[in-house]
C-alpha cells in the first residue's frame, strides 16, 4: 500500500483546514499530531461556539427569568438532546454532565456503588484498564469490603473470555473498556454485557476511546452505563459524559450535593432532583456543553462510520510500515481487525522518552509513558511505551514521517 | 534536539560509569518517576563522612540515566554535608543541556539528584520536590 492509494472517504486537505492548530511549525518542522488518543484537536465552529456563548448569551443555566438565562438552557439542553441521540440513548434525561470519564465513573462507584455493594461482592474489570477504570473501584472496594476480579488478556493482548462464566460468578458490576489506550484493543462489550446480565450483573463501559472513534449505540450493545469525555472527541475539555439506564440512575442517590439538584431544602434535610439533575450539582460547563453539542454535530455530519473506516486505513498502513522499524515491537494486536488506531510501541535500546524527544525535534507529537496503565504495562514488564493516535485528521504522510524519523532515532541511539 | 542530545549524554548513556550495586552499601535509596516509570537506585559506601564510592542503578530515559552516572561520578570523594548541598543548577551544570523551560524532562535529569538526597537525608526527611528544583 502507497500513501496515496488511501483516504478517498472525504475531502482530507478541506478537513484539515477546519483544525486551525493543525496549520503551524514545530521546531521548525510542520505540526504531525499524533496524540489524539490523550486530547483531540478542536475544528473551528467548536472554538467559535465557546466564544459565542460567551460573547453573545452568556448567562446562569436553569435560574434566570430573562432572555439570556433562557438562550442559555436552551442551547445547553438541546446539547443534552445531541449527545443522547449520538449514542442513541432512549432518552436524553439519561444524559449526566460531568467533567471528563473519569468524574462519571466516580460518580457510579460513589452512587451507585456504595449503596448496592456489600461485603464479599465481586467487580469485574480487565487488566488493560486506564485507571480512571481501576483506582474508583479500588476505593470502592476498601470502602465496601468487595473484592475486584480481572479478565486476563491474550498475547495479541485481547481479552480471554474462555472463564468468563465462571469468573462472573458473584459478580455485581463489570466495568469495561471498549477501547484499550494503550494496546487499541476493541472489546466484545455486547457479548460480555449479554452474559453479565445473564448472572444479573450491571455492565459500566468506559467509552473513552471509542466513541470518539467509533458509532456507539447503548442500546444495541444493551450495556448500562456509558462514560466519555468531550475533549477525546472534538470537544472542549472540563465536559464528559455520563449515560446511564433511566431506571438504574432513578434510584441512585446523589453524588455531590449543593444547588440545582434539590427539590426543596430545609436546614436539616433535603429532597432531591429528577435525574439528571439530581447529578448536576452547580453551575455546570455551560459553554463547554453547549460546544460539546457542536463537536457532536461536527462528528455527525461526517459519519462515525467513514471516521472509523479512515483511522482504520491509517491504521493498517501505521501496522505494514511500523513493521520495517528494526527491533520496534507494537502492543496489542497486530491486524486492524477489532483494533482501533492507538499504536503503542517500544524500539529496542531507545526509552520511550527519547524516542518521543526525537520524533518531537521532527514536530511529531507523540505520547510517551505508562499512558495511564500501569499494571498493563507491568503485564509486559515494562515501564513505558511510546504511543502514537491516530484520528480523522490525521493522513498517510504522517506516518511516513513517523517511520523516517524512528529511523532516525535508532541511528542516534544506535 | 542535538541540545538534549549531547554527546556527553549519549556517551554517559550508552556506556555508563558507575552501573551496579555495591556490597552491603551504608546507604542505598530509590526513588521513581511516576510520571513516566523510570527509576534509580544509589548506593553509596561513606567512610569518616565521605562518600568514598557510589554505584546507580535502574531503567529509564537516556537523560534520567546519563545524570546518575555523571552524578554517581562527582560525588566519589565528596564531604556527606557537601552532597547534601548539592543543586539542581549544579546538576544542570553537570550534565550541560538546557533543561530549565523543560518542565517534564527536567524531572528526569533530577531525578538521580532526588535519590541521592532521599538517601543522604533519610527517607522522608530530604527536601520535598520543589525545593530541589
Amino acid at each position: 500500500m502507497t500513501a496515496s492509494t488511501t483516504l478517498s472517504l472525504f475531502d482530507i486537505v478541506a478537513l484539515r483546514r477546519e483544525f486551525p492548530i493543525l496549520n503551524q511549525s514545530v521546531n521548525g518542522k510542520a505540526l504531525a499530531f499524533l496524540d489524539s488518543a490523550a486530547s483531540s484537536q478542536k475544528p473551528r465552529r467548536v472554538i467559535d461556539c465557546l466564544e459565542d456563548y460567551y460573547r453573545r448569551y452568556n448567562a446562569n443555566v436553569h435560574r434566570g427569568i430573562y432572555r439570556l438565562s433562557e438562550e442559555a438552557t436552551f442551547a445547553f439542553e438541546r446539547a443534552r438532546g445531541k449527545v443522547a441521540r449520538f449514542i442513541n440513548a432512549r432518552s436524553q434525561r439519561e444524559i449526566v454532565f460531568v467533567r471528563n470519564t473519569t468524574e462519571a465513573i466516580n460518580l457510579v462507584a460513589r452512587s451507585w456503588g456504595d449503596a448496592n455493594l456489600r461485603e464479599g461482592d465481586r467487580i469485574l474489570l480487565s487488566i488493560m484498564e486506564h485507571h480512571s477504570n481501576l483506582v474508583p473501584w479500588q476505593m470502592l472496594a476498601q470502602r465496601t469490603g468487595a473484592k475486584l476480579e480481572f479478565l486476563p488478556i491474550d498475547g495479541e493482548g485481547r481479552l480471554v473470555l474462555d472463564n468468563l462464566d465462571a469468573q462472573l460468578e458473584g459478580v455485581r458490576l463489570v466495568a469495561i473498556t471498549q477501547q484499550s489506550n494503550v494496546l487499541g484493543t476493541i472489546n466484545p462489550v455486547a457479548e460480555i454485557a449479554r452474559r453479565a446480565h445473564a448472572v444479573g450483573a450491571l455492565v459500566l463501559v468506559d467509552g473513552a476511546q471509542s466513541v470518539p472513534h467509533m458509532p456507539v449505540d447503548v442500546q444495541a450493545l444493551d450495556i448500562d452505563f456509558l462514560a466519555f469525555s468531550g475533549h477525546k472527541m472534538c470537544g472542549p475539555t472540563g465536559i464528559g459524559v455520563l449515560w446511564g439506564r433511566r431506571a438504574i440512575l432513578d434510584q441512585m442517590p446523589p453524588f455531590l450535593g449543593g444547588g440545582s439538584m434539590i427539590k426543596v431544602v430545609g436546614l436539616y434535610e433535603s429532597t432531591y432532583a429528577d435525574v439528571p439533575a439530581r447529578f448536576e450539582a452547580g453551575t455546570p460547563a455551560i459553554a463547554e456543553a453547549i460546544a460539546l453539542g457542536e463537536a457532536v454535530d461536527f462528528l455527525q455530519e461526517i459519519g462515525m462510520d467513514r471516521i472509523h473506516a479512515h483511522e482504520r486505513e491509517l491504521l493498517g498502513y501505521a501496522l505494514e510500515r511500523l513493521r520495517e522499524v528494526k527491533g520496534l515491537r507494537v502492543y496489542g494486536p497486530t491486524t486492524t481487525e477489532m483494533r482501533g488506531s492507538a499504536v503503542s510501541f517500544t524500539l529496542d535500546g531507545v526509552h520511550p522518552h527519547d524516542v518521543a524527544a526525537v520524533l518531537d525535534s521532527e514536530g511529531i507529537a507523540v505520547r510517551a509513558g505508562h499512558h495511564c496503565a500501569q499494571p498493563l504495562h507491568a503485564h509486559y514488564n515494562i515501564p513505558a511505551t511510546t504511543r502514537a493516535s491516530f484520528y480523522l485528521y490525521n493522513i498517510p504522510e504522517e506516518v511516513d514521517r513517523l517511520v523516517a524519523a524512528l529511523h532516525k532515532a535508532r541511528t542516534l541511539f544506535g | 534536539m542535538d541540545d538534549l542530545y549531547r554527546e556527553l549524554i549519549l556517551e554517559h548513556y550508552k556506556h555508563p560509569r558507575r552501573r551496579g550495586r555495591l556490597d552491603h552499601p551504608d546507604i542505598s535509596a530509590e526513588e521513581h518517576n511516576p510520571l513516566c516509570g523510570d527509576r534509580v537506585r544509589i548506593d553509596l559506601r561513606i567512610e569518616n563522612g565521605i562518600i568514598t564510592d557510589a554505584r546507580f542503578d535502574g531503567r529509564g530515559c537516556a537523560i534520567s540515566q546519563a545524570a546518575a552516572s555523571m552524578l554517581t561520578d562527582e560525588i566519589v570523594g565528596m564531604p556527606v554535608e557537601q552532597a547534601k548541598r548539592f543543586s539542581k543548577e549544579q546538576l544542570l551544570t553537570l550534565i550541560g543541556i538546557p533543561l530549565s523551560h523543560n518542565p517534564v524532562r527536567i524531572k528526569c535529569a533530577l531525578l538521580p539528584l532526588k535519590t541521592l538526597k532521599a538517601g543522604l537525608y533519610g527517607v522522608g526527611h530530604a527536601p520535598q520536590d520543589d525545593e530541589i528544583e
